[in-house]
């Protein structure tokens, strides 16, 4: 039993590294699943499919940016909502919300009118790939929650951007 | 007297403005002396630009006939922070510079109609406030008499009476300080009105945003939401019963509209798409809201009563957000980013007659029309400052210049402007701050913890 109990308490390790991995670089290899269990207990194979973790773990990344005031997707982030569009064609059954984010240079509202229309370009760029529309929402979240925290040029081009996840 | 002549003419020659505003009476005042004198006789106020100096007036304590026991303290140490409030209010204006309550001698109830004014102009004092407190004890109202003194002339300017709770002893000493600001500047008075904003608390990254209410002055503050779901962008309705804002409540951007007296709260208007950017009309029977759908974004108008189709005003492609009420009612001012960059338009009630009014380069954002009608304030982008333009576009002028000076409101006669000033860096440290329109008189107001998007309410009856 002790080496079940360690077994799972490497797996909850790994799971929440996967929940991590949503504010890390768009890089990041999937979280690594530990081996060293015994062959007693079936070695843990990673996030449960179709789990929130298992979206972020398998996509390029869970996240698209955009220029200053803009909200086309770039054309360099077009294999990130493909990436995003094959998953949700293996897990039909689930739903997604798109959070559109402005940087703090943009007035209150106005950030809130972008953020949404962000979210929205990249629903649509996800819809053109087949995705059903009914399956994405959006909400826009404006400059109220930053990612970067600095007031520079690097921390905006980092806010702004339209994250998905799953949801249900 | 001539220099204490200080009028609305530096305003007047700074934004060619209309300056014979209509006077706001004050309210239960005993009559005034018949021999009031003239304005061009006595002392007169100055909303003053930055040459004029600030008129030195003297407010000693108040006296109490009989000192007793409220609620809130006895009468005597009321009179004292009455005469405290009314001073604070006036040093804050930038327009006075205030001599007392402490550290001047205790005046008797005899002296409250009959100044010894050889005393005060010994000590430099141009005017005098004196005044007296009143009551029967308990739960009894009190009453607070209020009288201003040129001291030169040794002539009573104006006197008023007000009668309150003894809770609410501050707003007898603003309505005091209203009648002393109006009628040294000729301008409407504003001190006793209310701001609605948000509180904030925590990290950059996911900061706590409640609704929070307070006095002008920042005093009776108290926290309207709890903060477990984001609240943005207040306004109180003209009536002070309600605040219209944006929550997050159940991951979606809607307005809903909170009453004060019942604590409760109920939604403006239901939809599937976000719902945001709330603003009363000066009537307070229809509000105006943005709608996010589809990529872009309209203004629309709805029933403060309840129920009843919104009416669409604007159909651009684009971010059409925002908007304020001229005071009449009959116009709206607006952002939009139709021309590309975000710049204002102007458009009549029903939305017809859509008209860009910005034309001073760069883009503008958040315009707020004054509550005189003379001026539309407004944030300009880029430098991310607060300015005033007049409602054709004309004599743009930038009155602060913080790192990111955001979203003004207008105070209640139009003369004082509240916005918020976010902190540059990893802090997100935000807190509201106030000018005036000469861009001299700037102060930041006292929160308990930061705080963003004031909305000033309009002057109290």
């Amino acid at each position: 039993m002790i080496r079940t109990s360690a077994t799972l308490m490497t797996l909850t390790a790994a799971l929440a590294l996967g929940a991590c991995a949503k504010k890390a670089p768009q890089e990041l290899p999937p979280p690594p699943v530990d081996q060293s269990a015994g062959t007693q207990t079936p070695p843990p194979s990673g996030p449960i499919p179709g789990s929130q973790q298992d979206f972020v773990a398998t996509v390029t990344s869970d996240t698209v940016h955009f220029d200053t005031d803009q909200s086309d997707v770039r054309p360099e982030d077009y294999a990130i909502l493909q990436s995003q569009a094959r998953w949700l064609a293996r897990y039909p059954a689930k739903r997604i919300s798109i959070e559109g984010h402005a940087d703090e240079r943009g007035t209150r509202d106005y950030n809130l009118a972008l953020g949404e229309r962000r979210a929205n370009a990249a629903k649509n760029y996800l819809a053109s790939l087949g995705v059903d529309p009914s399956r994405m929402s959006t909400i826009s979240y404006g400059k109220e929650r930053p990612i970067a925290l600095g007031s520079d040029p690097q921390s905006w081009a980092q806010n702004r951007r339209a994250v998905t996840v799953t949801v249900q | 007297m001539t220099r204490l002549l200080l009028s609305v003419a530096s305003f007047a020659l700074t934004f060619a403005i209309a300056t014979a505003s209509a006077q706001q009476p004050a309210p239960t005042a005993p009559p005034a002396s018949a021999s009031a004198p003239q304005a061009e006789q006595g002392l007169s106020g100055s909303v003053t630009d930055e040459t004029n100096e600030a008129v030195r007036i003297a407010i000693p304590p108040m006296p109490t006939q009989q000192d007793v026991n409220t609620p809130a303290g006895s009468t005597a140490s009321l009179g004292v922070r009455i005469a405290e409030v009314i001073a604070s209010d006036l040093k804050n204006s930038g327009l006075f510079q205030p001599t007392g309550p402490n550290g001047v001698g205790a005046i008797t109830i005899p002296e409250v109609t009959a100044p010894a004014y050889d005393r005060w102009s010994g000590m430099g004092a141009e005017a005098l406030v004196q005044g007296f407190i009143r009551s029967a004890g308990g739960d009894a109202d009190i009453t607070v008499g209020c009288y201003l003194y040129d001291v030169s002339l040794k002539t009573e300017q104006t006197r008023l009476g007000y009668v309150v709770p003894s809770r609410d002893w501050r707003r007898a000493a603003h309505k005091c300080a209203d009648a002393i600001y109006a009628r040294l500047t000729g301008e409407s008075p504003f001190f006793d009105s209310r701001i609605a904003y948000i509180a904030e608390t925590g990290p950059k990254d996911n900061r706590v945003k409640r609704l929070a209410i307070m006095d002008s002055d920042g005093a009776n503050h108290r926290f309207i939401t709890n903060g477990q779901s984001i609240a943005l962008t207040p306004r109180f309705s003209p009536d002070y019963k309600s605040i219209v804002y944006v929550s997050y409540v159940g991951r979606r951007v809607r307005i809903y509209a909170y009453d004060i007296g019942a604590g409760t709260q109920k939604l403006v208007t239901e939809s599937e798409n976000a719902v945001f950017a709330p603003r009363w009309s000066p009537d307070g029977r229809t509000i105006l809201f943005s709608m996010a759908s589809g990529g872009t974004t309209n203004i629309y108008k709805v029933s403060a009563a309840g129920g009843g189709t919104p009416v669409r005003l604007t159909n651009t492609p684009g971010i059409n957000v925002g908007g304020s009420f001229s005071p009449d009612g009959s116009k709206i001012v607006f952002e939009s980013d139709r021309s590309g960059k975000q710049q204002i338009y102007v458009m009549n009630v029903d939305g017809s007659g859509q008209q860009r009014i910005s034309f001073g380069g760069g883009s503008y954002a958040t315009p707020e029309w004054s509550p005189r009608g003379d001026l539309i304030a407004f944030t300009k982008l880029g430098s991310f400052n607060v300015g005033v333009m007049t409602p054709s576009g004309q004599s743009e002028r930038i009155l602060t210049h913080g790192w990111q000076d955001e979203a003004p409101s207008w105070s209640p006669n139009g003369r004082v402007l509240q916005f918020f000033r976010t902190s540059q860096g990893r802090s997100g440290k935000s807190e509201i701050w106030q000018v005036d329109l000469t861009g001299v008189n700037e102060r930041r107001i006292p929160t308990p913890v930061d705080g963003s998007d004031p909305a000033w309410g309009p002057l109290l009856p």
